[in-house]
């Protein structure tokens, strides 16, 4: 089974956001970047995966030079090959451009694959777009949100979340299977893993081999401003006998706070 | 125009997909738009008088027995067709779970931009302006779309909603033929969870619990005060996740949900950076943790100093008593 996993660089989730406001942009210096917390549980499931069934784990990513360190952890954590789909084009917040080229780069140089494994949202953008819009591009059946996953033959049978309970989803291959947490547990990177993910060459693959035009590669998304929320005041603090405090807050809560 | 679509589950239009549309209708005599709804399904008719009566001017009623069950090929198709002929300005759907999975289906398959999961839309120099949480809520972006139509996901419970003013229009009904093959994925089976409970992203009020529950058991103290609100939800912070007391579904924060209750009641959570972020757009924030300097108190409203195993209990009395008034 031929798995392609796709994967992004963020920064991590204890990061404090600030903003560059000239450039309506995010100041990335400081941050420490990782690979999206969701698109582990993808790695993983493709490793998995490969474990029972056989087959090659491939993982890509579309961004600039500074990706590749992901897409080393990925390879100790035991992908079989990465590639760097070269964007340098900074944080366009537009998913279907990334969709685009990630479903061109699939028809061009990964045809045969089987499933198309993602995380079910960057940890970042947030956006949930980037999935569903190469389904789409590629007329492929998807599952997003998966917590369960089981492949059988040419089909596949995923369990996604929502609102109160789960969806059961039966989905033909090639197929795009985004990640939830609970879906498995992330394994580490071994020491062996390390050493070889550094010796591995990892390809580059250009955004003019994929043939887009500038149409297609032009963002939707024009940014007209980008803030930090107002920071919250600390309130009130109670202290003293459990009794007379939980009396004092739900009167609080009714008489000043009005939401009780 | 602007569209919204109706997501339907057990035979009713989601509460959510309503509120867009009349969250699209408050709008309506300030940005210009008239509004209309989009019924898919395999028989939704019925369904009509429940979107006239939000305040859509058209109703567009897509029905087709491949549509009974939910397919993000096959509505995405029938959304994109709809799209085509009627050409709205813009096309809204509910940030839900079915949203966020079709959404970017029909924006592929017309070439058009999306903004997810929208906090707030306003009109701008004549466009729509759309800001949407990103980081989990540590930003928030502001943006415009160059395409058209537009397309944009509302997070439920955030848009203040008026009055709807009830309106007696016009139904349009449109044939979608899906060609045969075009289905490749389908739902099989809705799985509901048993214990009937709110979900974290439709509370009114959510009460979530941290490290200092001490294991999975004194959940239930906060199901019990829980239990005391018409719509309240139980949460966690991610490390009691982590540690296997509660499912991720309960889960607040950037690898969890982001919610916006009117009351947000943090028990036993220090208020790590990644689990403010998830709530800090809740109306009031109440903390309940015994160290006095856990960082959660800097964003709290209300904060109680103490033993949460004292204060939950008379807790759940006092709000017995004041809900019963």
């Amino acid at each position: 089974m031929n798995i392609l996993v796709f994967v992004k660089r963020v920064p991590d989730t204890e990061s404090r956001i600030r903003i560059q406001h000239e450039t309506k942009s995010i100041v990335e210096d400081g941050l420490n970047f990782v690979v999206s917390p969701y698109d582990e549980y993808a790695v993983e499931e493709a490793l998995k995966l490969r474990e029972t069934k056989g087959g090659t784990v491939r993982v890509v990513t579309v961004g600039k030079d500074e990706a590749v360190a992901v897409l080393r952890k990925c390879l100790a954590m035991g992908a079989d090959e990465a590639f760097l789909v070269k964007d340098d084009s900074p944080e366009t917040y537009d998913g279907l451009r990334t969709a685009r080229i990630i479903a061109r780069a699939v028809e061009r140089k990964f045809a045969g694959t089987d499933l198309l494994l993602f995380g079910k949202q960057s940890v970042g953008a947030d956006n949930s777009q980037v999935p569903a819009m190469v389904a789409e591009l590629l007329g492929l059946p998807q599952a997003t949100v998966v917590t369960k996953l089981e492949v059988e033959g040419t089909s596949a049978t995923a369990l996604r979340e929502i609102e109160g309970g789960m969806e059961k989803i039966a989905l033909a291959l090639p197929a795009v299977v985004t990640a939830q947490k609970g879906l498995n547990e992330p394994r580490y990177e071994t020491l062996k893993g390390i050493m070889a993910a550094k010796k591995k060459d990892i390809p580059v693959v250009k955004l003019e081999e994929l043939g887009l035009g500038p149409d297609e590669l032009a963002s939707q998304v024009e940014v007209t401003g980008l803030d930090v929320p107002t920071q919250r005041q600390a309130g009130r603090i109670l202290k003293g006998d459990p009794a007379e405090t939980a009396r004092e807050l739900v009167r609080l809560l009714r008489a000043e706070a009005k939401v009780i | 125009m602007i569209a919204v679509f109706m997501e339907t589950r057990d035979g009713k239009i989601k509460i959510c997909s309503l509120d867009a549309l009349a969250v699209a209708n408050g709008g309506a005599g300030v940005w210009g738009f008239a509004t209309a709804a989009v019924l898919v399904g395999g028989a939704v008719a019925d369904l009509v008088p429940s979107a006239f009566a939000l305040g859509a001017a058209k109703v567009y009623l897509i029905e087709n027995n491949i549509f009974a069950d939910y397919s993000s090929q096959a509505y995405g198709l029938a959304l994109a067709e709809f799209v085509g002929e009627v050409k709205p300005a813009a096309l809204f759907f509910a940030a839900t779970a079915m949203g966020r999975d079709l959404a970017p289906r029909v924006a592929a398959r017309l070439g058009a931009g999306l903004a997810s999961d929208c906090v707030k839309i306003a009109v701008k120099a004549g466009a729509l302006e759309f800001t949407r949480p990103i980081y989990a809520g540590k930003a928030f972006l502001s943006l415009t779309l160059r395409s058209t139509p537009k397309l944009a996901t509302l997070r439920p419970n955030v848009f203040p909603l008026g009055e709807a003013v009830p309106r007696a229009g016009e139904v349009v009904k449109m044939d979608v033929t899906v060609p045969e093959g075009t289905v490749k994925g389908r739902v099989t089976e809705v799985v509901k969870e048993e214990s009937a409970e709110v979900d974290v992203t439709e509370a009114d009020v959510i009460i979530s619990g941290g490290r200092g529950l001490k294991g999975p058991e004194n959940f239930a103290l906060l199901r019990d005060v829980a239990a005391v609100f018409p719509r309240a939800a139980v949460g966690a912070s991610r490390s009691a996740v982590d540690s296997g007391w509660i499912g991720h579904a309960h889960q607040v924060g950037q690898t969890g949900k982001t919610v916006s209750p009117n009351l947000y009641i943090a028990v036993g959570i220090s208020g790590a950076i990644q689990h403010l972020a998830g709530m800090s757009s809740s109306k009031v924030i109440v903390a309940v943790n015994k160290d006095a300097e856990a960082p959660i108190f800097k964003v709290a409203d209300y904060g109680i100093v103490g033993d949460l195993f004292e204060v939950l209990p008379r807790l759940k009395d006092e709000l017995k008593k004041a809900l019963a008034d």
